[in-house]
């Protein structure tokens, strides 16, 4: 059940459909996968596979590359180089830094992700209801969404997404832009939302972050990538243990001291 | 006293009076240029929004063509239009020429690329910034140009007042396509280049003065009520367009 997108304009090989088989327990399976705008390399020789459950934290400087490795395992962007496996069978939803509201309620807003989905717009709004109440909006629901403060809007994002019911949730950089209090609370949510209490299938979570006690909070595994390459790939504890990373790439150790200066 | 403290006097005068030829004109234009400006922003509204959002081969040469035809002299549209009704033309059956439908599809014409390409702008601008978090919801190109059109909805009122004033102060096409027959085709601008050619500045400036008195009213309700949403729903992330952009 997966799906290989191959790089733009050529066709994916027999050898790429082969391993999607034997990539069943993998929600995402990149191959020396690769993007280019132009000139630029956004993202190069990336080779790594992240199982069902796993909660990914992709770290680095700005431009480093962790936006874009999201919006390639989305599907918002295609490999130019390599390859992409998808887990077709694995429903997504993606946050965003600032996340986008139409000009209507907030329970319009998660209502119209849902419509967007297939869910007929009565029982859309209906879900949507218990996606707010989920993230503590229930109160805001008939609020214009536009006028909700900036932990109120990410966490309206996060009932968007919820209310999809997705198995793979993208975060880019979800708190980035919010106050220390608003921060803890979408914080508390995306952990609760990793349980993924009463689900049969385990909720994968792939976030970008500049935020180390996040991290060190949330993930279970850290990818540090710099211009555009996976320099270090580790499970959280050995990322945080400064002589382990120092071995595997003085860059990420570099990255992680100054971060933490 | 001065022609323009006079033109001013002249124009309060006749509104004060309720002129009834001037009335006359003066709703005649509204009509024309309002029936014209619906058209075209219907048209031009679905077509922008579209451009805006989609991408294929040759889209670039499609902008090119129509951000010339931004430029187009009133003269000339008024001209194929004319062509297109003459009783020799394609269209001369229908028996429009001289009258009002000639001149409401005459500024039709010239207000399309106007309310295309502003349109246009706007939606693609709103697809820049937000398009993607829309195609990660799941919207397709259609659903993308209906949700940001809808979206924008007060920034394309800018839109709507632009194409308005482009089609209320032409006036080479609807001289050509109507004829300025008084009492029946008349409109403000045929009416102002009549006046100044029979050298009565006063009758002409007042024309002027209230073409501008109209627009000047639209434009402040349209601003009012821009103002009033966005206050009620938030300025959040919307693409704004302002008429100061637009010159």
């Amino acid at each position: 059940m997966s799906a290989i997108l191959p790089p733009r304009g050529t066709l994916a090989s027999e050898g790429g459909r082969a391993a999607s088989l034997a990539a069943a327990a993998f929600v995402f399976r990149l191959q020396s996968a690769g993007i280019s705008f132009g000139t630029r390399h956004a993202l190069r020789e990336v080779t790594l596979a992240i199982a069902p459950g796993e909660v990914v934290a992709l770290v680095g400087a700005n431009g480093s590359g962790k936006s874009t490795l999201l919006r390639l395992l989305h599907g918002l962007l295609q490999p130019t180089a390599g390859q992409l496996l998808v887990d077709e069978a694995a429903r997504q939803a993606m946050l965003f830094q600032r996340p986008f509201m139409l000009r209507t309620s907030a329970r319009n807003n998660v209502a119209l992700a849902l419509w967007l989905r297939g869910t007929p717009w009565a029982d859309a709004k209906t879900l949507a209801l218990v996606a707010l109440q989920r993230v503590g909006l229930a109160g805001q629901a008939a609020q214009p969404a536009r006028t909700l403060s900036g932990g109120q809007q990410q966490r309206m994002a996060l009932a968007r997404a919820w209310a999809l019911r997705p198995d793979v949730l993208l975060l880019d950089e979800p708190t980035a832009s919010l106050d220390p209090h608003a921060k803890r609370e979408v914080e508390q949510l995306i952990a609760e939302f990793s349980v993924g209490q009463g689900r049969a299938r385990p909720v994968t979570l792939v976030f970008a972050s500049h935020n180390l006690g996040q991290v060190k909070r949330l993930a279970s595994r850290v990818i540090y990538i710099e211009q555009g390459r996976v320099q270090a790939d580790l499970p959280v504890r050995e990322f945080f243990d400064a002589g382990r990373l120092q071995a595997v790439s003085p860059a990420a150790h570099l990255f992680v001291k100054g971060e933490l200066v | 006293m001065s022609t323009f403290t006079e033109s001013a006097a002249t124009a309060l005068q006749l509104i004060a009076s309720l002129d009834p030829e001037l009335l006359t004109i003066v709703g005649r234009s509204l009509g024309v240029s309002a029936s014209a400006c619906a058209m075209a922003c219907a048209l031009g509204l679905v077509l922008g929004a579209w451009l805006g959002v989609a991408r294929f081969a040759g889209r670039d040469a499609v902008l090119t063509v129509l951000n010339t035809l931004l430029a187009v002299p009133s003269v000339v549209v008024g001209l194929v239009v004319y062509l297109l009704l003459s009783r020799s033309g394609p269209l001369g059956d229908l028996g429009w020429l001289f009258d009002f439908p000639a001149m409401v599809l005459a500024q039709s014409l010239l207000v399309l690329p106007v309310a295309t390409a502003l349109t246009r702008q706007v939606i693609e601008d709103a697809e820049r910034e937000h398009g993607e978090q829309l195609r990660s919801l799941g919207a397709g190109t259609g659903l993308r140009s209906l949700l940001l059109t809808w979206d924008e909805r007060y920034a394309l009122l800018t839109v709507l007042m632009a194409s308005f004033g482009r089609a209320i102060s032409e006036v080479g096409a609807v001289m050509i396509v109507g004829g300025n027959i008084d009492g029946f085709t008349r409109v403000i601008t045929t009416a102002i280049a009549l006046e100044t050619s029979k050298g009565d500045l006063p009758l002409a400036l007042a024309l002027g003065l209230i073409l501008l008195g109209v627009v000047l009213l639209l434009n402040a309700g349209i601003a009012l009520l821009r103002r009033w949403r966005e206050r009620v729903e938030g300025r959040g992330q919307g693409i704004s367009l302002s008429v100061e952009a637009l010159a």
